[in-house]
C-alpha cells in the first residue's frame, strides 16, 4: 500500500491540550514539518512559553526547555550562545512576548539574535481564561475589559512585526495567519524560510501566526476563522514587514545600477 | 602559583574564567561593575561568551538557558539586580541546573546606597525567589577567599544541580589584595545527559526537558520532597565555617564576610583587655554551622552577633542555641561600617553583663 500522508517526525504522539477549534494544533503541525524538511531535528532546540503553549515541550519531539512568562527570547539566547550550531526557536503567544516579555524580544531582534520566534496573536490571553491583551482589538469584550477595549484607557493594540521588522537585527520579520487553506500554506513557507534564514546565520527571524481563541472568543471554531479574516487581518495586515535575503538581492541590483551609470 | 594583586571583584571573574565558566550574563550595576568589566574583556580570549543583557531579568533567564544547555555559567548583581533576578532563580531551582549567582551586597532598601552591606541575608538564606527552596550561599571575608570560594560554587552547582550564590560585599569587591591565583582550580564537572543539545530517537538518553512546571500536586510534591533531600544532603555534607579562639571562650563573637575581620581584630584588642572572647566566621551561610554555634556553647556563656544590617544572620544563631544562651547583637546599616572600637566597646558591655 502505498503512503500518501506520514505525521511529521517532529512532534511526538501525545493528545495536544489545545481546546477544539484552536489554531496552535497547526501552528505546531507547521513549525514540526518545516523543522523535519530542513533535516533539522537532531540540532532544533526549542523554547516553550508560559501560556496555552507551556506544555509544548510535551508536543515537540526534540530537546525543549521551559522559559518564565516571556522570557523564552532571552533563555533562547543563553541556548543559542552555548550551541551556536543547533536550531534554536521559541513559540510565544501575545500575552508572554507583547506583554510582559516586550524587553526581551525587542533586546533579542536588536542584538540580531540567530534565533527564530514563532509568536501565535490570538488578541487575549488564553491560558489564563480570556483578559486583554496588548494585541486585544479596539472594543473587543475580554474578562478585563468588559465593555470592550477602550483606547482612552488601554491604547491601541501592540502591532509586533512591524515594530520588529523595524530593527537593524531582524534578519526576517512576517505576518501569515491560518484561517483558510492558502493562509495556512503561506504561513508554512515563512516559517520554513525563518528557519532557514537563522540556520544561513542572517540574524533574528519571527513570524507572528494570527491565531483564534473560540473558547475565550465565544465563538465556535469557524465563526472564530472568519473573525481573523474580518476583524484580526484588516488591522493587523499580513506580509513580509523584513526580509534580508530580498534586500541582498536589491543591495546587488542599486550596484549593478550605479555600476552601469 | 602566581601571587597577583587584584581586586575582589576581578578575583571573583579570573576565578571563574580559571573554573571553567565560559559563558557570563551581567547588567551594570556598583559595587560589582569590575565582575561584567573583567568579563567582557577576559571572556574573549579564552574563547568564551560575554553579554550585556539588557536588564537583570533578562541576564538570569539567560543563564537558564545557558545552564540548561550544559554550560558552567555565571551572573553578578547587587542588591537591587539580585532582587530583579528573583525570578529566574526559582525557575533554575525548580529545574535543577547548576549556576553561579554573585551578590556584591550594597545598602537598601530600595536604591538604598552604593556602600558595602550585609542585608540581603535574609534573601540570601531563604531562598529569596517564591517556592521551599534553599541554596548554598559562600560568604568569602578576604578577595583571595573570594576567588577559592568562586571556584568552589561551580563544582557544588554542578555536584547538586542547583544554584550556588557568592555573598559578598561592596568592601569584599572593591579592595585589593594578594591573590594566589592557580593556572586553573580543580573542576568536577559530571555527565550531563539533561541538558538540551539537541536529540534524535536514536539518541541513548531520553529527550531533555528543562522544566519546572509540574502541573499534578501529586508529581509536585515528589519534587519537593526530592529537592528537600537534596538540601539535607547539602547541608549535611557542605558546613564551612572558620573558629579563632572559641576553645576557652565565655563570649564567643559570630560574624561572616569584610564584618568578621573587624570582629576579629576586636577579638584580639579584647584578648589583649584579659576578656576570653572567640569568633566563629559561618563561612556557608546556608547551610548555617550550627553545629558549630552549640559546641562552642559548652564553654560560651554569651553570643554576640555582628553584622552590616539591622540583625539577619542572629536569627540562624538563636535557632542554633534555642535559647539556651542569650545572643547579642551590634550593627550598622545603610552602608555604615562598624569599627574596631565599636565592637571592641561591645564585647566589653557583653563582659560586663556576665560579671
Amino acid at each position: 500500500m502505498a503512503v500518501v500522508f506520514e505525521k511529521t517526525k517532529a512532534l511526538t504522539d501525545a493528545t495536544l491540550s489545545y481546546c477544539p477549534g484552536c489554531t496552535h494544533g497547526i501552528i505546531h503541525r507547521l513549525v514540526a514539518e518545516s523543522i523535519d524538511e530542513l533535516g533539522v531535528m537532531e540540532k532544533s532546540i526549542g523554547v516553550a512559553p508560559v501560556g496555552c503553549a507551556v506544555f509544548a515541550y510535551d508536543f515537540f519531539n526534540i530537546d525543549m526547555q521551559q522559559a518564565a512568562h516571556g522570557r523564552a527570547p532571552a533563555v533562547a539566547t543563553g541556548i543559542k550562545r552555548v550551541h551556536p550550531n543547533n536550531v534554536v526557536f521559541t513559540y510565544q503567544g501575545d500575552g508572554d512576548l507583547a506583554s510582559i516579555g516586550m524587553a526581551e524580544i525587542v533586546h533579542a531582534a536588536a542584538r540580531g539574535e540567530k534565533i527564530t520566534t514563532i509568536f501565535v496573536n490570538n488578541a487575549i490571553y488564553g491560558m489564563t481564561g480570556g483578559q486583554m491583551a496588548p494585541t486585544t482589538l479596539v472594543g473587543q469584550v475580554t474578562t478585563t475589559s468588559p465593555y470592550g477595549r477602550n483606547p482612552e484607557l488601554c491604547g491601541m493594540p501592540v502591532r509586533m512585526a512591524e515594530m520588529l521588522g523595524g530593527l537593524a537585527g531582524a534578519a526576517y520579520v512576517a505576518r501569515v495567519s491560518v484561517h483558510n487553506v492558502r493562509a495556512v500554506n503561506e504561513a508554512k513557507r515563512a516559517i520554513k524560510k525563518a528557519f532557514e534564514l537563522q540556520i544561513a546565520g542572517k540574524g533574528f527571524t519571527m513570524v507572528e501566526v494570527l491565531s483564534t481563541c473560540p473558547t475565550n472568543w465565544g465563538m465556535n471554531p469557524v465563526e472564530a476563522l472568519g473573525w481573523v479574516e474580518s476583524n484580526m487581518i484588516p488591522y493587523y495586515p499580513l506580509g513580509v514587514f523584513k526580509d534580508v535575503s530580498k534586500d541582498a538581492v536589491l543591495a546587488s541590483k542599486d550596484v549593478s545600477a550605479k555600476e552601469a551609470n | 602559583m602566581a601571587k597577583l594583586l587584584m581586586k575582589g571583584n576581578e578575583a571573583i571573574a579570573e576565578a571563574a574564567i580559571r573554573a571553567g565558566c565560559r559563558y557570563f550574563f551581567g547588567y551594570p550595576i556598583t559595587p560589582q561593575n569590575q565582575i561584567p568589566e573583567y568579563m567582557s574583556k577576559r571572556m574573549p580570549q579564552v574563547g568564551g561568551t560575554f553579554l550585556q543583557a539588557e536588564s537583570e531579568v533578562a541576564a538570569i533567564n539567560m543563564v537558564y538557558g545557558a545552564a540548561g544547555a550544559g554550560a558552567r555559567v555565571m551572573t553578578s548583581s547587587s542588591g537591587p539586580g539580585i532582587s530583579l533576578k528573583q525570578e529566574g532563580i526559582t525557575y533554575i531551582v525548580g529545574a535543577e541546573l547548576p549556576c553561579v549567582i554573585v551578590n556584591i551586597m550594597r545598602g537598601g532598601p530600595g536604591l538604598g546606597s552604593i556602600q558595602p552591606s550585609q542585608s540581603d541575608y535574609f534573601q540570601a538564606t531563604r531562598g529569596g525567589g517564591h517556592g521551599d527552596y534553599n541554596m548554598p550561599v559562600l560568604a568569602p571575608a578576604s578577595v583571595a577567599e573570594a576567588a577559592e570560594l568562586t571556584a568552589k560554587a561551580f563544582d557544588l552547582a554542578d555536584k547538586y544541580r542547583t544554584p550556588v550564590l557568592v555573598l559578598g560585599d561592596g568592601m569584599i569587591g572593591q579592595m585589593m589584595e594578594p591573590v594566589d591565583m592557580p593556572e586553573a582550580f580543580p573542576q568536577t564537572v559530571p555527565e550531563k545527559p539533561w541538558a538540551t543539545v539537541g536529540w534524535s530517537d536514536k539518541s541513548a538518553r531520553p529527550r531533555a526537558v528543562v522544566n519546572s512546571l509540574y502541573i499534578d500536586p501529586k508529581v509536585l510534591e515528589q519534587h519537593n520532597i526530592r529537592l528537600q533531600e537534596k538540601y539535607v544532603k547539602i547541608a549535611a555534607e557542605q558546613v564551612q565555617v572558620a573558629t579563632e579562639l572559641t576553645d576557652d571562650a565565655e563570649i564567643v563573637l559570630v560574624a561572616y564576610g569584610t564584618m568578621s575581620r573587624i570582629a576579629r581584630s576586636a577579638v584580639r584588642a579584647a584578648r589583649a583587655e584579659g576578656i576570653k572572647v572567640g569568633l566563629i566566621r559561618p563561612i556557608t551561610l546556608w547551610p548555617f554551622p550550627s553545629d558549630t554555634i552549640r559546641q562552642a556553647a559548652k564553654t560560651a556563656e554569651r553570643f554576640l552577633v555582628i553584622e552590616m544590617s539591622a540583625g539577619q544572620m542572629i536569627e540562624d544563631v538563636k535557632l542554633a542555641l534555642n535559647g539556651a544562651r542569650p545572643v547579642g547583637f551590634y550593627g550598622r546599616m545603610g552602608g555604615m561600617v562598624p569599627s574596631v572600637d565599636e565592637v571592641l566597646s561591645e564585647i566589653r558591655k557583653t563582659a560586663r553583663k556576665g560579671e
